[in-house]
């Protein structure tokens, strides 16, 4: 056990789980992952490749070369950064390849603030680059989350050849925790079927692309591709449900806001209101199933994020108008105490 | 009857003077005819023949007119980004350091959009060899100006020519690039006579064989015509490079090793 910050705990976490490489450019509040790695030397533990690029534009396309020879690859950033990193994540998802993208979002939009927000949201799930895709988007809401969706990461990435982003914030990266780390793990040498790794006399060349000018071509592509998105939402849907069992009022709330919102359900209870939460752990695929069976049983919920309201704009599609649905949070970095959560839930959702 | 059965009956071996490259793929290349993209990409391939490297080279195509020479090049291969290549070369020389790896690119691809990546590939000096394309325009795109289009010259977006107060100068990257400490090879061919794409081909073999080095990056500029976009015959487009393109672009050596 150690005690890491959120951002240790991603750099320990991909060099025990056997990452092949790691290629980023600084950026507060991540910066902490490239000096971690760099000072750790894990070329030197288990052969990782540690690169700071020149710009995020370059690392996400370093990531892209690694993947496409089958290499466990990863980048981090945050908010600005990922908006640099977007062009090559839509190129990935277009190509199949897995990876692993981390965003420990700040403030926005622009250069915006070095605080942390949940402003992302729209942006890693609903795609974010050009096209129709989608990316898997975790969200720990703990350091040792923080350490073990690394590797989840790279099961979900490889098992449906696409990439994955852990949605984390400036206070999750930044916070200190006590962490259970696993054992090393060595990193992999096996050759995937697909990979560029040098066309031998045994099998067809491979080549990696997101280019397809026939019509026909890209149109079928398209549907093999929300085909897998499908079988994606069927299984890997994840959450956690905190006193929900009785609850008269759901929070919806993932990240740092999940944290703030385990006080304002004690707080809440103390004062007899039966107020339980939903916690997204994938925000894509996104527990919409579930939300809606508690929409059946309950009186109203409450999107608590760091934004102007962008969950709760896929906790109403899923609720499809059975209850209320409101949403409270501050923006440009600014963090909600319980007791200001507590308050607003109230004048929102008990007004009557 | 295979074509190959077909061929061989026609044709005795013993007299074969001149066959099919054996690393390209028996189809029709994409490029128009007479530009200079075939003899190059025929080059590479038997330089790959030459030095039995199929199995251990790994090329980047660029977005550009040879944004699908995967299709052509019977080797394993990725499609980047524009301008992207020397960031995907590198996530795949530093994951996989024994294998061969260069990038295919245009002068719009590496000289405009992928600047920064070009610079820093090469100021990393990332064992790669880039094999670099400048026909002074934008052929995929119909025509436009390129960063390497000369002073004067018309595209569709310099209609009265390039004028250097408002569009700047040709830029002359790979003599940029030679002053960089990463880069160990760096020639400036073309491939528009017998003599020139046998010079060429040499000059890429260099390329190769030096990546075993590690010492570098190695860059083979190929000055090209672009007959289509500069809207000429081949023919002209042939003698108007010889007459416009090489007194800016001088062919030969930019950067050797030093011994």
């Amino acid at each position: 056990m150690r005690l890491m910050k959120g951002n240790e705990a991603i750099a320990e976490a991909a060099i025990r789980c056997g990452v092949d490489a790691y290629f980023g450019y600084p950026i507060t509040p991540q910066s902490e992952i490239i000096e971690y790695l760099a000072h750790e030397n894990p070329y030197k533990r288990t052969g990782m490749v540690v690169l700071q690029a020149e710009s995020e534009t370059a690392a996400i396309n370093m990531v892209y070369g690694a993947a496409g020879c089958g290499k466990k690859a990863m980048t981090s950033s945050s908010s600005p950064g990922i908006s640099l990193k977007q062009e090559g994540i839509s190129y990935l998802a277009c190509a199949e390849l897995p990876c692993l993208i981390v965003n420990v979002v700040r403030g926005g939009p622009g250069l915006g603030t070095i605080q942390p927000s949940q402003s992302d949201y729209f942006q890693a799930v609903k795609g974010g680059g050009h096209g129709d895709y989608h990316i898997i988007v975790l969200a720990p809401s703990s350091v040792q989350e923080q350490y073990d969706f690394v590797e989840l990461s790279y099961d979900l990435a490889f098992k449906y050849r696409n990439p994955v982003m852990i949605l984390s914030d400036g206070a999750m990266g930044q916070m200190m925790e006590k962490v259970f780390v696993s054992e090393q793990k060595p990193r992999s040498n096996e050759k995937l079927p697909w990979a560029t790794t040098g066309k031998t006399k045994d099998r067809e060349r491979h080549f990696i692309t997101s280019l397809y000018l026939k019509t026909d071509v890209m149109e079928q592509k398209n549907i093999a591709l929300q085909a897998k998105y499908g079988v994606i939402k069927d299984n890997e849907v994840r959450f956690e449900e905190i006193q929900t069992e009785d609850a008269d009022y759901i929070i919806v709330a993932y990240g740092i806001s999940a944290r703030i919102s385990m006080k304002v359900i004690e707080l809440a209870r103390a004062e007899g209101i039966k107020l339980g939460m939903l916690r997204p752990i994938t925000l894509w695929p996104f527990p919409s199933k579930r939300l809606s069976e508690l929409a059946s049983k309950t009186k109203g919920m409450l999107a608590v994020e760091m934004s102007s309201g962008q969950m709760v704009e896929d906790v109403r599609l899923a609720v499809n108008g059975k209850v209320p649905v409101e949403h409270y949070g501050r923006m440009g970095g600014a963090v909600s105490s319980p007791l200001e959560v507590l308050d607003n839930f109230k004048s929102l959702l008990l007004k009557s | 009857m295979t074509i190959d059965e077909l061929r061989l009956e026609i044709v005795k071996e013993e007299n074969v003077v001149f066959k099919k490259t054996k690393n390209l793929v028996d189809t029709t290349l994409s490029y128009c005819p007479g530009c200079g993209h075939g003899v190059a990409h025929r080059l590479i391939m038997e330089v790959i023949e030459e030095l039995d490297i199929q199995g251990e080279v790994i090329g980047i195509a660029p977005v550009g007119c040879s944004v699908v020479a995967y299709d052509f090049l019977d080797i394993d291969m990725q499609q980047a980004a524009h301008g992207r290549a020397p960031a995907l070369a590198t996530g795949i020389k530093r994951t996989m350091p024994e294998k061969y790896v260069f990038t295919y690119q245009g002068d719009g691809d590496f000289a405009a959009i992928g600047t920064a990546e070009t610079i820093h590939a090469c100021n990393r000096g990332e064992n790669i060899t880039i094999i670099f394309i400048n026909n002074g325009i934008y052929g995929m795109t119909g025509g436009q100006m390129a960063p390497t289009t000369l002073e004067g010259m018309k595209s569709s977006t310099s209609p009265a020519g390039r004028n250097t107060m408002t569009e700047g100068f040709p830029l002359n990257i790979t003599e940029l690039l030679a002053h960089l400490e990463g880069t160990y090879y760096i020639t400036r061919q073309a491939v528009h006579t017998p003599n020139l794409v046998r010079k060429c081909k040499t000059a890429i073999k260099k390329a190769f064989e030096y990546q075993k080095l590690n010492k570098g990056t190695t860059i083979v500029e190929i000055v090209s015509n672009c007959n289509s976009g500069w809207k000429m015959t081949p023919v002209e487009s042939i003698k108007w490079l010889e007459e416009n393109m090489l007194p800016v672009y001088k062919l030969g050596d930019i950067k050797v090793p030093k011994e």
